[in-house]
């Protein structure tokens, strides 16, 4: 059995096998879930369907959140992609954009949603994957065991440091996503695990100490705009491994600094909206016309 | 911890703690009435719940898991109408309870027979809840295992027949969590028992069947 302590155990260990991590979870999960690995994998699978559907909602043009604060970033980011021919970024890249935040918006306005590893976070994971699979044309199946390989992560992650943002901060929250996410990428993308371990360690260190400030406590504002920069970070420390620039700090000596970074944060920074945005003057006028 | 408690919940947005985590409170009480539509529900928002509740969908994500609705279920989206159409007469009052965990409700409800009950419940983080009261009474659970609530007099042995019921007569049985509070020497007591695997329904006959035990109640997992 797995423990998850640590991610250079799981990169290890796939690296021992000559598996991808993935394989690996599946099969350590199977046997801990008294599950078959087939069962396992459509459950995933489900969820993946889920973040498709819920790209689809959060695109759709009068998408509005539910304190009507904020609504519509995904149609609008696809609009300015296509009449720019992928503006700044390329095509590839802003629609990836659009995808992280439709789910975000699609989770602001009470749609459904798969946390990934929170609701606040949900859109940089299947923005990069359904962009891989739609843009990319990566098969389903890869794209959904890449999941475990970024659950994996998540996990070790959890029992390290955290996932939660009143724990850690953001960085917590779209930091662990965007870790997560980088090292499926690098996965679908035919990566070795040690590479899945150098990008994670990359998006990790490129948000570390990234403070938790909702204005009005609400995941809205910034949350929505950092999917997509967790997005981002995502993708750019995915193409760093695969080019084999290496991280200089080891990816686990990375997660426990996101730890002690998030303990020593204080109260007004992690989801308290005491500080940050949140306290701004716009921010306070913000939660003023929202709750009165 | 599996894979799925990070790649996952499947949920109805904004928020793990504020909505998600209300419907499973909701559920409890839904549970409590064995899935019976109440007449009237009164809800006490505490904490960041009274303050935030209106951007969280807070109120509809209770009232949702009251109706028995899951955490997934996009029907919490309308569920103040869908309450209304049910005919159930709902109140929400914002009040502070001290010394309540931030994220607190409590869910008081009548059934059309005239049954009360009520259900205090804190959104603990991550979707995860803890339920603090039942019918006034102190408990302890999460609703991560099928619960039994056995609300029985405070008299010696009574421990130990509803556990020896569940060893000699339901061997398969496994109790995983116990925990025990009475409102005074002698008075009513309540049992939260939770048991790893899911009791057939005659548990609960043969319980409420035992000396001094005045009710019984199977949560299940939520």
């Amino acid at each position: 059995m797995l423990k998850y302590e640590s991610i250079r155990s799981l990169t290890e260990a796939a690296e021992a096998k000559g598996v991808k991590i993935s394989e690996l979870v599946l099969a350590d999960q199977a046997e801990s879930m008294e599950m078959s690995e087939q069962e396992l994998y459509d459950r995933m699978a489900d969820s993946f369907r889920v973040m498709q559907e819920s790209v689809k909602e959060g695109q759709k043009k009068d998408q509005r959140s539910t304190s009507g604060l904020t609504g519509g970033e995904g149609w609008h980011m696809n609009q300015y992609a296509e009449a720019t021919n992928g503006g700044l970024c390329g095509p590839f890249m802003t629609r990836a954009i659009a995808r992280a935040l439709a789910v975000a918006g699609c989770n602001a306005s009470m749609g459904r949603i798969v946390a990934a590893p929170t609701a606040g976070s949900c859109g940089i994971l299947p923005g990069c994957l359904i962009s891989l699979f739609e843009d990319r044309g990566f098969s389903e199946h890869d794209i959904v065991m890449s999941m475990f390989t970024a659950g994996a992560f998540g996990m070790v992650i959890a029992a390290n440091a955290s996932i939660a943002g009143a724990q850690g901060g953001c960085q917590a929250e779209c930091g662990s996503a965007s870790g997560m996410a980088a090292a499926a990428l690098v996965e679908v993308m035919g990566g070795t695990p040690t590479q899945c371990g150098d990008a994670c360690a990359i998006a990790i260190v490129n948000q570390l100490g990234l403070v938790c400030d909702p204005v009005a406590g609400l995941v809205e504002i910034p949350c929505i705009k950092r999917n997509v920069s967790g997005l981002m970070i995502a993708f750019s420390s995915a193409d760093l491994a695969l080019a084999g620039i290496a991280p200089k700090i080891p990816v686990d000596e990375c997660i426990d600094a996101m730890r002690d970074v998030g303990n020593v944060l204080p109260a007004a920074l992690k989801e308290t909206a005491g500080g940050g945005l949140a306290a701004t003057p716009t921010g306070l006028k913000l939660q003023e016309q929202v709750f009165g | 911890m599996n894979v799925f408690d990070i790649i996952g919940p499947v949920m109805i947005g904004p928020s793990s703690s504020h909505t998600a985590g209300a419907v499973r409170i909701g559920r409890v009480a839904n549970k409590l009435m064995d899935d019976r539509t109440p007449r009237t529900v009164e809800i006490t928002l505490s904490g960041s719940f009274a303050q935030t509740y209106r951007g969280h969908g807070t109120d509809k994500a209770l009232l949702a898991g009251i109706m028995g609705y899951h955490s997934y279920a996009e029907e919490i989206r309308d569920a103040l109408e869908i309450a209304k159409a049910r005919g159930i007469d709902y109140t929400f009052v914002k009040k502070d309870i001290p010394g309540a965990h931030p994220n607190t409700a409590v869910i008081r409800f009548v059934l059309e027979d005239g049954t009360e009950g009520s259900v205090q419940g804190a959104s603990v983080g991550g979707g995860n809840i803890r339920v603090d009261l039942v019918n006034g009474m102190k408990v302890d659970f999460n609703g991560d295992y099928h619960t039994m609530l056995v609300m029985h007099l405070d008299r010696p042995g009574v421990i130990a027949s509803v556990t020896s019921l569940m060893r000699y007569e339901y061997a398969d049985l496994n109790i995983s969590n116990f925990h025990l509070s009475r409102e005074a020497r002698g008075g009513n007591a309540i049992m939260t028992i939770e048991i790893d695997t899911l009791p057939p329904d005659s548990l609960i006959e043969d319980i409420r069947k035992l000396e001094y035990v005045t009710n019984a109640l199977l949560i299940r997992k939520l």
